[in-house]
């Protein structure tokens, strides 16, 4: 298994040797990896990854996104359905979000959610059997700046799915360093989908080129794009 | 008599129905199949394998309200990052007693006067802490004993 890390792998291949943790005597494997019959098989082309102590999994290009629990998630309200939406979230049905699963809302006192929102929420229930379930608030009932967004403006963007793992990663410095010279606001789904607000229409473009420019860079790379950014809306 | 008669009656009955009901009962003569643990774990999210940062984000003060909840997220992080590293640093409880025990007469040397010092020298460490204390209570009286009295003067 040791040798297969950091290495192509291909949807089929079986793996053996995992390292497992002290205390459990388990190996936690994420997505592109499934058991079958006993065997652990690639389900996805990509390249195996693994972090101590024990977790592996295989990070492969994406575009489409499949909802998967506890995923925060950028969706478009599509339609009003008795005590529920319909909201659109890039996967491959509509999810279902209660009207109760807002913060402060009851049967009497309705959230104020209109079709054509954007709503930034959590995945409750995420089956391939089933309609995926979202919720905008946390276990305490507490909102946790989920809801709904973009009602003063803002602009919604579409990018693969890496790079917004990209962009949520801790080593990436394109937010900080964006951030160091505009005034602005981002909200990342990891479905894809990032909506950016700022003081002006030209900010914004700028920060989405940013975004969108920044796929394939390095952090060094990252840093002379936002100087010269900087500079040229500052007029220079 | 009669009721206890009715008893062991129904007892037996119940006991040959309960026979029939086993013989009835269809039972695959095979040894018994455990369900093996399984070694591995499946998490298919993305944001808790990559450790991947909360989502919303405000800079500069555009959204005061999304930068307490990115402080308040990234604290948390930080603050279990920290309490690994802590683990990692820190020294058991039991290597410290450990430590300490083979300290006592170093540190007990600390709080012995001067004239104790020198018998400490003499002793091996595991006794000194008990000598101390007996020690202190005669050396006490002994110098009351010790201490000059008034002397009435003579006419």
């Amino acid at each position: 298994m040791v040798d297969h890390v950091n290495e192509l792998v291909l949807p089929g291949e079986i793996l053996t040797k995992f390292n497992e943790s002290e205390k459990t005597q388990k190996a936690l494997l994420g997505p592109g990896l499934r058991q079958e019959d006993g065997d652990i098989i690639v389900s996805k082309p990509g390249i195996l990854k693994f972090r101590e102590p024990n977790v592996y999994w295989v990070d492969s290009f994406q575009k489409r996104y499949i909802p998967t629990k506890s995923d925060t998630v950028i969706g478009i309200v599509t339609a009003k359905a008795g005590d529920i939406f319909r909201v659109d979230i890039g996967g491959s049905d509509q999810a279902t979000l209660s009207f109760l699963a807002f913060e402060g809302a009851t049967k009497r006192n309705r959230p104020d959610v209109k079709v054509g929102d954007l709503v930034y929420a959590k995945l409750l229930v995420a089956n391939k059997d089933m309609e995926p379930e979202l919720v905008c608030i946390d276990s305490g009932g507490k909102n946790d700046g989920l809801g709904v967004i973009g009602r003063e403006g803002g602009f919604m963007i579409n990018t693969s799915i890496n790079l917004v793992r990209k962009l949520l990663s801790a080593e990436c410095e394109l937010f900080k360093t964006l951030g160091k010279n505009l005034q602005f606001e981002v909200a990342v789904g990891v479905n894809g989908r990032i909506w950016v607000k700022s003081r002006s229409v030209s900010q914004t473009i700028a920060v989405v080129n940013a975004i969108e420019a920044s796929e394939f860079m390095t952090n060094a790379q990252i840093k002379t794009m936002c100087k010269k950014l900087a500079d040229t809306l500052a007029g220079f | 008599m009669q009721r206890s008669a009715l008893r062991v009656e129904k007892e037996k009955s119940e006991e040959e129905r309960q026979r029939d009901i086993d013989d009835e009962h269809w039972v695959l003569d095979l040894p018994e199949t455990k369900q093996k643990e399984s070694k591995y774990v499946f998490d298919p999210s993305y944001t808790s394998v990559e450790q991947l940062c909360y989502g919303r984000m405000s800079f500069n003060g555009f959204n005061v309200e999304v930068e307490k909840l990115m402080k308040l997220h990234n604290a948390s992080a930080e603050l279990e990052a920290a309490e690994e590293r802590e683990r990692e640093i820190s020294v058991p409880d039991k290597e410290m007693a450990n430590r300490y025990k083979s300290l006592i007469g170093t540190i007990g040397k600390k709080f012995a006067k001067k004239r104790q010092r020198s018998e400490i020298k003499d002793m091996d460490d595991g006794k000194v802490t008990i000598d101390l204390t007996q020690d202190n209570v005669p050396m006490k009286k002994k110098k009351n004993k010790e201490k000059p009295k008034f002397l009435k003067p003579a006419d």
